[in-house]
């Protein structure tokens, strides 16, 4: 083995020694803590470039971590798709970690970096393990991290959603080991590539308990995924933590995307009997509602926080539609459009940190306040992210809308994908121009109070307008980038590549 | 009565009450709904090896069969996780309890008929 072979542990070994080392130095010496944790983040942009550049090459990696062979061993596996993934959190987690020490919002609490760290811990790991046991163990050290940096902060109306955001995660984490449980006893086996290999050999005796398992565990992913009708601790939760925070938390449902994505067409493909391709008559309901609650909700929105809360909604809704017609073009569109949604989604987060930042007791309400410091520059910046978020030309969300609707022309159920994509647009479209000229168009009531805060330095502008840069080079190499996505869906719709790279490689 | 008939409905009693602890409106009674609800999944997992009786889960010199030691590994991990998980409720609920005043999950003050409950 040579040093580039270990190179695929490092997005889980980087951050797992940085948080800690963070933690400690935090207390006495902030500044190199800082310079630790802003390493920390880079080293592990810099593993996910080497590691996409790898995957060019179209072979499946495997790692047997402890060097223990594949069905008895944990494995990480590296394909393209955890590569593309793992990019796409690397340079969103750059983008929020520069955002949270411009603005200092990681000093209003002891554990900001610490967490940060470990959050990208679980977001790493659940994208290149190989196992469905050590993918229930990152969930949950992502998830730990995520109560702690959702209450980053406090406040009783973040403790309050807090509680309901934890419950409904351990619910969510009960019912993944339920679903495990199953597939163990079926099946005796959680290697995701062995499982591939037993569920298809099943019995016609042990079907419905195949069924059941297929079915618990894609629902689990969904509530991961914020899937309606298991969409309900979505919009509270986002909208009542930091908006940095819930900037990173514009990747974590997708984490329930990326593993619905990875696990059925592998587990639950075309040869798992009865289990075949089992969550995909929920999905397209599940989507379409998604997309459509989630642009309602960006229209009827009190303030920008919630309204982001509700765009994340609308774009996993967006992106669950042609995630269930489980073809290769379509999935190929649904990674395009996934890949852009995580950053708008994170870039209006920002910019409605920016906005709060500078309107004082106005904060995020979508009420008119008279003018303030910045105003123009701001208003532009969420002009151009409502372009994207909401996927009108010229920018990428509207490149990626083009590219699901082209692709999923002619499947079954077509007619449903393009009228709730074309009606959803245009409730967003409605949604945001009416919250953007409440916002920094229509003047204030006369007697109104001046706004309170005065803030002058721009700094705080680099993180969004980063994010944005990033989608209109998504925009400008849509080409090269769609031609990225379909290689990746074709290796993703390729599961005996899987199953030979990983059960293959046992020494 | 057989074992296995035992251990499931011990299982399903766990669940029920679990379910209905966690659909309670406090956050007490929801922590103590999480707690069965790990109980009734542990046992769950612990099960999934089959249910043997007197055989050894690791190797030994006079046992002739063994039984299944991952799900036992399984069910260790499980608990430590949900140990800390409920640790981490019980002090997010002390402390919202404390900050707004109320035990309610909706976080809204009192109302006239939980008084009594």
């Amino acid at each position: 083995m040579s040093m580039s072979d270990h190179l695929m542990i490092a997005p889980v070994v980087v951050p797992a020694i940085v948080a800690p080392v963070a933690m400690l130095l935090m207390r006495r010496r902030r500044d190199v803590g800082l310079l630790v944790s802003l390493g920390g983040c880079v080293a592990m942009l810099a593993a996910a470039i080497a590691l996409f550049g790898m995957a060019q090459d179209d072979a499946i990696r495997s790692y047997a971590l402890g060097a223990w062979p594949a069905p008895f061993g944990i494995v990480l596996v590296l394909d393209r798709l955890s590569a593309t993934m793992l990019l796409v959190a690397a340079l969103l987690a750059m983008a929020v970690l520069a955002h949270a020490i411009v603005t200092g919002a990681d000093r209003k609490g002891w554990h900001f970096h610490p967490l940060f760290h470990f959050q990208l811990l679980g977001i790493n790991g659940a994208f290149l393990t190989g196992d469905l046991f050590n993918l229930f163990v990152f969930f949950e050290v992502l998830l730990i991290a995520s109560y702690g940096l959702m209450l980053h902060g406090q406040g009783a109306l973040r403790l309050k959603t807090g509680i309901a955001y934890v419950v409904v995660n351990i619910v969510g984490s009960a019912l993944f080991l339920l679903a495990l449980g199953l597939l163990y006893g079926l099946t005796a086996t959680l290697n995701m590539a062995d499982l591939a290999v037993r569920v298809a050999a099943l019995g016609p005796g042990d079907q419905g308990l195949l069924r059941i398992a297929g079915l618990l565990l894609t629902s689990v992913f969904a509530l991961k995924a914020a899937a309606v009708p298991l969409h309900l601790w979505l919009p509270r939760t986002y909208a009542a933590t930091m908006p940095v925070v819930a900037a990173l938390f514009a990747i974590m449902t997708k984490v329930g995307v990326y593993a619905l994505i990875r696990t059925v067409p592998l587990i639950f493909g075309a040869s798992a009997g009865a289990a075949a391709w089992v969550p995909a008559p929920w999905l397209l309901p599940a989507g379409i509602m998604g997309a459509v609650i989630g642009f309602v909700g960006v229209l009827v929105a009190r303030g920008m926080r919630e309204q982001a809360a509700f765009a994340v909604l609308a774009s996993t809704g967006t992106l669950l539609m042609p995630v269930s017609l489980w073809r290769e073009g379509a999935l190929a569109a649904a990674l395009y459009y996934m890949v852009q949604a995580i950053f708008a989604g994170a870039a209006l987060f920002l910019v409605a940190d920016v906005t709060m930042r500078r309107r004082g007791q106005y904060a995020d309400a979508t009420v008119p306040s008279p003018r303030f410091a910045g105003q123009d520059a701001v208003a532009m910046a969420y002009l151009v992210t409502a372009i994207a978020v909401v996927g009108l030309p010229p920018l990428a969300g509207f490149v990626g809308k083009l590219l699901i609707l082209d692709a999923s022309f002619a499947a079954p159920g077509w007619p449903a994908i393009w009228a709730t994509i074309l009606c959803t647009t245009l409730v967003g479209v409605v949604g945001f121009s009416r919250s953007g000229s409440s916002l920094f168009w229509k003047p204030a009531a006369p007697n109104a109070d001046p706004v309170a805060a005065v803030l002058r330095r721009r700094t705080d502008f680099v993180a969004p307008v980063a994010l944005l840069a990033l989608l209109a080079a998504l925009t400008i190499a849509a080409g090269w980038v769609a031609a990225q996505t379909r290689v990746t869906a074709a290796q993703v719709m390729a599961p005996q590549r899987y199953v030979a790279a990983v059960l293959g490689s046992a020494r | 009565m057989s074992l296995e008939f035992l251990v499931a409905s011990a299982i399903a009693t766990l669940m029920a009450g679990s379910i209905y602890l966690s659909l309670r409106g406090r956050t007490f009674q929801v922590v103590l709904g999480l707690t069965l609800l790990s109980y009734a999944i542990n046992l769950f997992l612990f099960a999934v090896g089959r249910l043997v009786v007197d055989r050894p889960p690791l190797w030994s010199k006079e046992a002739t069969a063994h039984a299944d030691p991952l799900p036992q590994a399984l069910v260790l991990t499980a608990i430590v996780i949900t140990f800390g998980m409920t640790a981490l409720t019980v002090i997010l609920s002390l402390r919202s309890f404390l900050e707004s005043g109320s035990d309610q999950v909706d976080g809204r003050v009192e109302r006239d008929g939980d008084s009594a409950a």
